[in-house]
């Protein structure tokens, strides 16, 4: 959960009263740790913009990009549209499924993986493509797809050992 | 890839990322300077005659937008580069912003000063965070070398730019709908008239352009109108970025002077379909675009040609199809994407395209007649007639075009027409969007 002093801060650094509504709203879910807009956010902001709820989650509900549940560490974006698709999407997106126990718009029990589907990510030159945070992996096959995943697996892996250890 | 001569609008190098201080010693922002010591009318003349059209679909002319905004009694205006860049098969933009960032800001910052604007947004698209990164980072930069902000090479001109960031709402490349996303609201399309150019961004006048329209701006300024209008043809001057992609040997971003054909692009710059294959549609423009039978690709990439040919040359995505594709599936693949991203306000949009969506799977499930098709050819003309704004226009294009060249497998779809042991094959598509 996050507390309202960085609720506060981030509106205070998007220009206070001035902020724009949509920009806060995204920089408000990057600094959950489970990348969504808690109900907590939500009043916050609602609270610190002197704007009815309503609004707030009238325009956060529109957005594909803004979340109102919590998601994984590492969000995996499939894309959906007829270029990736053609390209074998369907298999990429089965394997990701499975490997995961999950299906689309769903996160792992662990709380590491979602999974979506998006729309076009500008990437059908190396279709068929997902993308993993911000970084876009094109070309792909149902066994690429996995392998990925157990990379993502290992850098969390390591990630924890790390962190462990400096404690 | 491809061989496209040099010294055309943007020169594409694939993985070559042009610094402010190559851009700099390449004759970066003289284009700028020139402007701001001729003054704005003579430059504006300049963009007028050379013809320039919007590049994010529509085609407007893109001088006398700028007029329009220009020649507006209330002086705080605003400019807004449309990068909300979402058409499926399109990624033009994202070539733009990502290695000649700063091609487009001068781009900018010129279409700025002509229109009177002293505040401008960059509108990227949230699933372009790398776009998003190299254009705050090229934005900052400018700003320290005095070429963004106040009073930029001591002409009295000032000039501010940010970026805004979308979030994941393909009707927000329509500009109105794109304006209430800037204003905290949700992504739809207001009335037009008035049109943003009068009544914009928080109701002031208000210039939208695409990025690749905007980054055509310093060439033109640069070299001239004359020499832009050599590189295409009467009717259509300078170049297109063409986003190419789907079943051709080769796949990428190309640049191309208008009046080449579409099977030139194809063949040439894509090499053809694979290996034994053969084309059987091409969808041009994107999934707003229409799909094409291989009979009409020499029709050349010209406004007025394509128009009377039907065919919508949009942002530039070509998207092939080869033998080995089922028409009815890429059309419901566009359809259930346009349903997606409906806002909802229209009844037409809204409703028009989940029944037209039923139907299709009734008939990819070999459960449809031949009346089905008739009742999807009458959704489709209320769709594209009665949608309140250009997304439901849009999405009856890929409809109506496939019903007209691709009737028969349509047909060939419903039960009348059925042998028995074909339905195997044509198993319902799971929906997972």
């Amino acid at each position: 959960m996050m507390s309202s002093t960085i609720v506060q801060d981030i509106i205070h650094q998007h220009g206070g009263d001035k902020a724009l509504l949509l920009q806060v709203l995204l920089a408000v879910q990057d600094a959950d740790p489970q990348k969504y807009l808690s109900e907590e956010s939500v009043n916050e902001i609602a609270r610190i913009l002197e704007i009815p709820r309503s609004r707030v989650y009238s325009t956060a509900s529109f957005y594909s990009e803004i979340s109102l549940q919590p998601r994984g560490i590492y969000l995996i974006r499939v894309c959906t549209n007829a270029p990736c698709e053609n390209a074998g999407k369907a298999l990429v997106l089965q394997a990701i499924e499975k490997e995961l126990g999950i299906g689309a718009g769903q996160t792992t029990s662990d709380g590491i993986f979602t999974v979506e589907c998006v729309n076009c990510l500008g990437a059908c030159y190396m279709s068929p493509a997902i993308k993993v945070n911000d970084v876009i992996y094109g070309d792909l096959t149902p066994e690429k797809a996995v392998k990925i995943i157990a990379e993502l697996r290992k850098e969390y892996q390591d990630g924890q050992n790390t962190s462990g250890s400096c404690i | 890839m491809g061989k496209t001569p040099l010294d055309l609008v943007f020169n594409i190098e694939p993985n070559v990322f042009v610094s402010l201080e190559e851009y700099l010693r390449t004759g970066g922002y003289a284009a700028l300077a020139k402007s701001l010591s001729q003054g704005a009318e003579l430059s504006l003349r300049e963009i007028i005659n050379s013809d320039l059209r919007g590049r994010g679909g529509a085609a407007f002319p893109a001088g006398k937008k700028i007029e329009m905004v220009r020649g507006n009694a209330e002086t705080t205006r605003y400019i807004i580069c449309n990068a909300d860049e979402g058409e499926p098969g399109t990624f033009k933009d994202r070539f733009i912003m990502t290695h000649i960032p700063f091609q487009l800001l001068e781009g900018i910052t010129i279409a700025a000063y002509l229109s009177g604007a002293s505040q401008g947004y960059i509108y990227v698209r949230h699933e372009y965070p790398e776009a998003q990164g190299i254009l705050i980072k090229a934005i900052n930069q400018a700003e320290e070398e005095g070429l963004l902000g106040e009073n930029i090479f001591g002409s009295g001109f000032s000039f501010h730019l940010e970026l805004f960031s979308g979030a994941g709402s393909y009707l927000c490349g329509e500009e109105t709908a794109l304006l209430s996303s800037i204003e905290g609201k949700k992504g739809r399309p207001r009335l037009k008239p008035p049109y943003p150019t009068q009544s914009g961004l928080w109701n002031k006048p208000t210039l939208i352009n695409n990025v690749e329209t905007l980054a055509n701006i310093p060439k033109i300024i640069e070299k001239g109108a004359s020499w832009y209008r050599s590189l295409g043809t009467e009717d259509s001057s300078g170049t297109k970025l063409i986003s190419l992609s789907g079943d051709i040997k080769k796949r990428g971003l190309i640049e191309v002077p208008f009046g080449i054909s579409f099977a030139e692009i194809i063949n040439d710059f894509g090499g053809g379909p694979k290996e034994g294959r053969k084309i059987k549609a091409v969808n041009i423009g994107g999934a707003s675009g229409v799909l094409v039978p291989p009979e009409l690709l020499d029709t050349p990439l010209e406004y007025k040609a394509c128009a009377q040919a039907g065919i919508t040359i949009g942002s530039g995505a070509i998207f092939v199809l080869d033998d080995t594709r089922s028409i009815l599936d890429n059309v419901q693949n566009r359809l259930k994407f346009f349903l997606h991203e409906s806002c909802g306000k229209c009844t037409p949009c809204r409703e028009g395209l989940r029944q037209a969506d039923i139907i299709l799977d009734k008939l990819i499930a070999g459960q449809a007649g031949v009346k089905d098709v008739d009742t999807l050819t009458r959704y489709t003309g209320a769709i594209q007639e009665a949608s309140f704004c250009g997304l439901g226009q849009a999405a009856g294009n890929t409809l109506r075009s496939s019903l007209t060249y691709y009737r028969e497998e349509y047909l060939a779809c419903c039960q009348e027409n059925r042998k028995s042991a074909g339905g195997e094959d044509l198993a319902l598509m799971e929906e997972t969007a």
